[in-house]
């Protein structure tokens, strides 16, 4: 300290530089796109598998947006799936409106829009008050099908749509191929505007809100339109991954809005670490691929499989995988220094 | 001169329990006023009535000249009235330069940009860092203000009052939980505030109050109970009963 207070300058240019560069690529977040593209051609025949699991990355990275940035709980984010994914499911089945990429926009607008309203009513309130209000909606918006059940097709569904090929030139293949890139194509686009927004002056604006409220209000932050226009932003990425959900397996029911959903998500997230970006991503993948392995190995207990998986985050990963991972990445820097 | 701060006939009470009873304030600008009186007087509440924090029943809050006593405190905080907290608000999990970043920010306005890096502004990481500087905090610039020792931790909450560029600061009990040994460096901080800001301090060290403020204001039971200069505070024989008596002449603060 005393040895430090010499150097004025260079800790001023350190603390200058460090804030300037932090929203610079690094190399390692080329990682989980290379694993992403290296699947496509090691698991050929798993691609509808894997287009799952990108499905739930995308979902579970709207998720980190408002709860690992900007300290929103929730469990309704089923609520804007869902919404997407009956988006261009009706669209397809009353409409015939079958073009996948205008489907995406139709589904992030209308979750974008039940977003904005939900969200302007119930971020007036936190805790375990925001946890009941979203768990509501998602029930509300559930019930809402189930009562319309001739329009939405109810717990039946809407079975067998089909989609127009990609850009008019791609059509849907047997094992998903098409459709595996097409998620990661999305998922990529969609995971660049996250990137963007978390490293913008309004992204650290969220950060501040899930610091410390009180002081957000002293400083001049309008909380609440804050939290309206990021819960808006998650609900429309979650409302294209549920459309890229009901794209790649040509169906969608009433179970997207089911609270399983909303609650798998937010363990998927917590597990691989929330906050990170990148949490979404291996949270995720680990997840549905253990739940994927644990049940076939025993269809009746797999689900006994997830938990001792969870039990064992929670004791030795309280942070996520990703948190463990920081965790040693800090005590080897430490170890170099001494 | 409109002053910077007047309260008028200001009322608030929790449940039967009148906290705040017709409380008049001024002041003027680049005003150097304290706000003193036993606990439970009704001092913080007065504070988060003027922010905002809470709302009154009656009366009202004047911001050169301009009524704000139906604004909210964001509203309040970006017309100038800044504040620091009796027990430290700060983001914890955050650096102190990002503490004072996001400051910047939201009193430019820059916080609603969704796209340019935060870090690609210059002029902003500066102008933090000059903050830093004249704390004499910049070597912990890139610490989480959670490692940091308390005394430093309210260093930070005065750096980002500074940093909203206010025309009244409301100073609630800086040194507060801050060894003795290093109180005198906040202190000396407040001492040298900008001369066009206009101040009022809460502060229970009587050393503290008689050497920096020009007018006082001893609250007692929620309501005024005198108002004067210090020399006239001093020999006030009621206020010496009510509160310089009953606590000692440097006024053994707790909580």
């Amino acid at each position: 300290m005393a040895a430090s207070k010499t150097t004025g300058a260079p800790a001023r240019e350190r603390a200058a530089n460090y804030l300037a560069k932090r929203h610079r690529f690094r190399l390692a977040e080329a990682l989980p796109w290379l694993i992403a593209i290296a699947v496509f051609f090691i698991f050929p025949t798993r691609m509808t598998f894997g287009s799952q699991v990108l499905v739930m990355v995308m979902f579970a990275l709207s998720l980190d947006l408002i709860l690992g940035y900007a300290g929103i709980v929730t469990l309704g984010h089923a609520a804007f799936f869902g919404v997407g994914a009956y988006t261009v499911g009706l669209a397809a089945a009353r409409l015939e409106w079958t073009e996948p990429i205008s489907g995406l926009f139709a589904a992030a607008i209308a979750a974008g829009l039940v977003g904005f309203i939900t969200g302007w009513f119930l971020l007036r309130y936190r805790g375990l008050t925001l946890l009941m209000l979203t768990l509501a909606t998602a029930i509300l918006l559930q019930e809402t099908g189930n009562l319309r059940s001739d329009i939405s097709g109810g717990y039946d569904g809407l079975p067998g749509l089909t989609f127009k090929p990609l850009l008019g030139m791609f059509d849907y293949d047997l094992y998903g191929h098409t459709y595996y890139l097409y998620v990661l194509a999305v998922l990529a686009v969609v995971f660049y505007l996250v990137r963007r927004i978390v490293y913008s002056p309004f992204g650290q604006a969220l950060t501040g809100i899930r610091e410390n409220v009180r002081r957000m209000h002293a400083i001049g932050s309008p909380v609440h339109r804050r939290l309206v226009t990021v819960y808006t932003i998650a609900a429309a990425i979650a409302g294209v991954a549920g459309a890229l959900f009901t794209q790649t397996n040509a169906y969608v029911t009433l179970t997207v809005f089911d609270f399983d959903n909303s609650a798998k998500v937010m363990v998927m997230l917590i597990l691989g670490g929330t906050g990170r970006l990148y949490g979404a991503f291996v949270g995720a993948a680990i997840y549905m691929v253990l739940e994927d392995y644990f049940s076939k190995l025993s269809p009746t207990f797999w689900q006994f499989g997830i938990g001792l998986m969870l039990v064992l985050a929670v004791l030795f990963a309280p942070r996520g995988i990703l948190g463990v991972f920081e965790r040693f990445g800090n005590y080897l820097s430490e170890r170099k220094r001494s | 001169m409109t002053a910077a701060l007047q309260v008028e006939k200001l009322k608030r009470s929790f449940g039967a329990l009148p906290v705040t009873r017709d409380v008049d304030l001024t002041l003027e600008r680049g005003a150097r006023c304290a706000l003193i009186g036993p606990n439970g007087a009704g001092k913080t509440t007065l504070v988060n009535l003027i922010t905002g924090a809470l709302k009154p029943q009656s009366g009202r809050v004047l911001l050169n000249g301009e009524d704000i006593t139906a604004s909210s405190q964001a509203e309040r905080a970006r017309r100038g009235l800044a504040r620091t907290f009796q027990i430290n608000q700060l983001f914890r999990g955050l650096t102190v330069l990002e503490n004072l970043c996001m400051t910047v920010g939201e009193r430019d306005g820059d916080c609603n940009n969704l796209w340019r890096a935060a870090g690609s502004k210059r002029g902003v990481i500066d102008e933090a860092i000059g903050y830093l500087e004249s704390l004499r905090l910049t070597d912990d610039a890139l610490k989480l203000v959670r490692e940091l020792p308390y005394g430093r931790q309210r260093l930070v909450e005065i750096a980002i009052a500074l940093a909203q560029k206010p025309r009244v600061l409301l100073l609630d009990e800086p040194a507060a939980g801050v060894p003795s040994s290093e109180s005198h460096l906040i202190l000396d901080v407040v001492a040298a505030l900008d001369p066009d800001i206009a101040v009022l301090i809460i502060e229970h060290d009587m050393d503290v109050v008689f050497r920096f403020a020009k007018e006082i204001t001893v609250l007692v039971q929620g309501a005024v109970f005198t108002q004067g200069t210090p020399a006239e505070i001093m020999n006030n024989e009621q206020v010496r009963a009510v509160y310089l008596g009953q606590e000692g002449h440097r006024g053994g603060h707790h909580g």
